[in-house]
């Protein structure tokens, strides 16, 4: 592949993520800014590939798609109301929003270029990336991964008890 | 055999070929798929399933438009592409139309790292079964915005159940395939079916060479059926409950769309669970002494009609379940997920492991 394919498919995914968050932003209908999140989040995806990130990227696709975004979807389509309730998407406090926008921007801009060389990766990944992410997984990040794993257990089993079954009352939570 | 100079020599002299700077190799590597989908659901796909359950049933199947049928998939296409495309008044337009199409492009995605033989795979990833499994999300957001785009109470209904059903056995699926990458020692598709090929042909698949690797084979199996919302997990589209599922307002080329995808996912899902277990390309007939049957029937042509005779057969297992079996109930369907298979598959995972380190 060319460097000019690659930047003209690197330009299209950035499109699609950018419109696409536009979309989630601005629409009024809560429905189409669920799906179009489906877009953001493979744009993000495809630009993780760009990166030489692949693991990542289908992570990015197994959680946020698969799980997040649908989760998401199931409590949109089984809320009541949801057709009828109109979402602001009005602007408000036009001139304290752009001062903050600039704000941001400026500060981001600062951190991007006083930090300086951080474009070129300095180490060159070679070869298959899964293997070194499961050998520090398991060594020297063993503490934050098995935090993260408790932290889900316990989030599992308070959902678990929120929705289970009521003997005493006979009636679900 | 294996770290052999030919690996996947064909798709990259393909993706390295331009015209005036245009790559029409990218283009034609990702067109080979579409057209295999196409080809082998009109021919195997439409036209098998319903001879076989024709002669599963003793009765003749289609036998009016040209010898034994053969030619009623082409009337079929005839009449699906004159049908009127027709869009429910109060269905939501767009998500209407773009379900069936994300359906489609999810379970075409798949594809990518599909290994047609040894010199032809997509995109050799280091991630590739990671990618197979997890690009499936997509087809469930396809089918999510056609139920709730058609806005109809049964076509809700119907891709709810579906989503919940694929959501919950991607669980003990993954997990049978992992005990697969465990025995492999990598995720590459390519991998799998270089480490699987041998001059004792059947001898070296992970499903002969490991006594617990019958056991994430069936488990696999079983997840992939309920995947694909096959029979007997053909809840989401049970006609005598909910009309036709999630795709009860299509007509035409959209349903057709969804028929496509369903094919499409059924090849693929057959293919993963015999590139995971049963070698993939990898010639499944041995050596034996002087007649070197395996050398003989392995290359790159030999290896893109092996996988597709492996991914042909799990089809027609699957064809052949479904008009054997009866429908799951929804709990019985949960039950058999959670309460079964996702423990069986924990145990698997734990055994292949222990065999993996000390044996």
């Amino acid at each position: 592949m060319n460097e000019l394919t690659i930047a003209i498919i690197f330009y299209i995914f950035a499109a699609v993520t950018v419109v696409s968050a536009a979309v989630v932003v601005f629409s009024k209908n809560v429905i189409y800014s669920a799906f179009s999140l489906l877009f953001t989040f493979f744009g993000v995806a495809a630009l993780y590939v760009f990166l030489s990130a692949d693991f990542i990227a289908v992570t990015q696709i197994v959680v946020y798609v698969g799980g997040i975004l649908v989760l998401l979807l199931f409590g949109v389509m089984f809320t009541n109301t949801i057709m009828s309730t109109d979402l602001k998407a009005d602007v408000l406090h036009f001139i304290p929003g752009v001062v903050l926008t600039v704000l941001l921007i400026v500060g981001m801009l600062y951190a991007f270029y006083t930090t300086g060389d951080w474009m070129p990766g300095h180490i060159q990944l070679s070869g298959s990336v899964v293997e070194r992410i499961g050998i520090e997984t398991m060594s020297r990040y063993m503490l934050p991964f098995e935090m993260a794993s408790i932290l889900l257990l316990v989030a599992l089993i308070g959902a678990a008890y929120l929705a289970r079954y009521d003997k005493a009352n006979k009636k679900e939570h | 055999m294996s770290s052999s100079p030919s690996l996947n020599t064909w798709s990259d002299a393909l993706s390295g070929f331009t015209i005036g700077g245009f790559p029409l190799g990218l283009i034609i590597v990702a067109a080979i798929p579409l057209v295999f989908i196409a080809l082998y659901a009109l021919t195997y796909g439409v036209y098998g399933e319903r001879k076989f359950s024709a002669f599963m049933q003793d009765r003749l199947g289609p036998m009016e438009v040209g010898p034994w049928g053969i030619l009623q998939t082409l009337a079929d296409i005839l009449k699906l592409l004159q049908k009127e495309d027709i869009v429910p008044t109060v269905a939501d337009k767009f998500l209407f139309v773009i379900g069936p199409l994300i359906m489609f492009v999810g379970s075409f995605l798949a594809f990518a790292v599909l290994p047609f033989g040894p010199a032809f795979i997509g995109a050799d990833l280091n991630v590739g079964l990671f990618y197979a499994v997890g690009i499936v999300a997509l087809e469930v957001v396809g089918i999510l915005a056609s139920g709730w785009g058609s806005n109809n109470k049964w076509a809700l209904y119907g891709a709810i159940r579906s989503v919940a059903q694929i959501v919950s056995y991607e669980i003990p699926a993954s997990i049978a395939l992992l005990c697969g990458a465990m025995m492999a020692g990598s995720l590459s598709m390519q991998h799998f079916n270089v480490v699987q090929s041998g001059p004792y042909g059947f001898m070296h698949f992970f499903l002969f060479r490991n006594p617990i690797a019958w056991l994430p084979f069936i488990i696999y199996f079983i997840a992939s059926l309920a995947e694909n919302n096959r029979a007997p997990f053909d809840i989401p589209e049970a006609e005598s409950e909910l009309v036709a599922g999630f795709f009860t307002e299509y007509t035409g080329m959209k349903f057709a769309m969804f028929f496509l995808a369903e094919y499409g996912s059924m090849f693929m899902v057959s293919a993963v669970l015999s590139i995971v277990f049963l070698g993939g390309w990898a010639s499944p007939l041995p050596n034996i002494g002087g007649l070197a049957l395996n050398t003989m029937t392995s290359g790159p042509v030999w290896g893109a009609i092996w996988i597709i005779l492996k991914g042909f057969f799990f089809i027609f297992v699957q064809m052949w379940l479904r008009w054997t079996l009866p429908r799951l109930r929804v709990d019985q369907l949960m039950y058999l997920c959670w309460k079964v298979l996702t423990p069986f598959a924990f145990i698997a995972f734990v055994l292949t492991a222990v065999w993996e380190i000390y044996m």
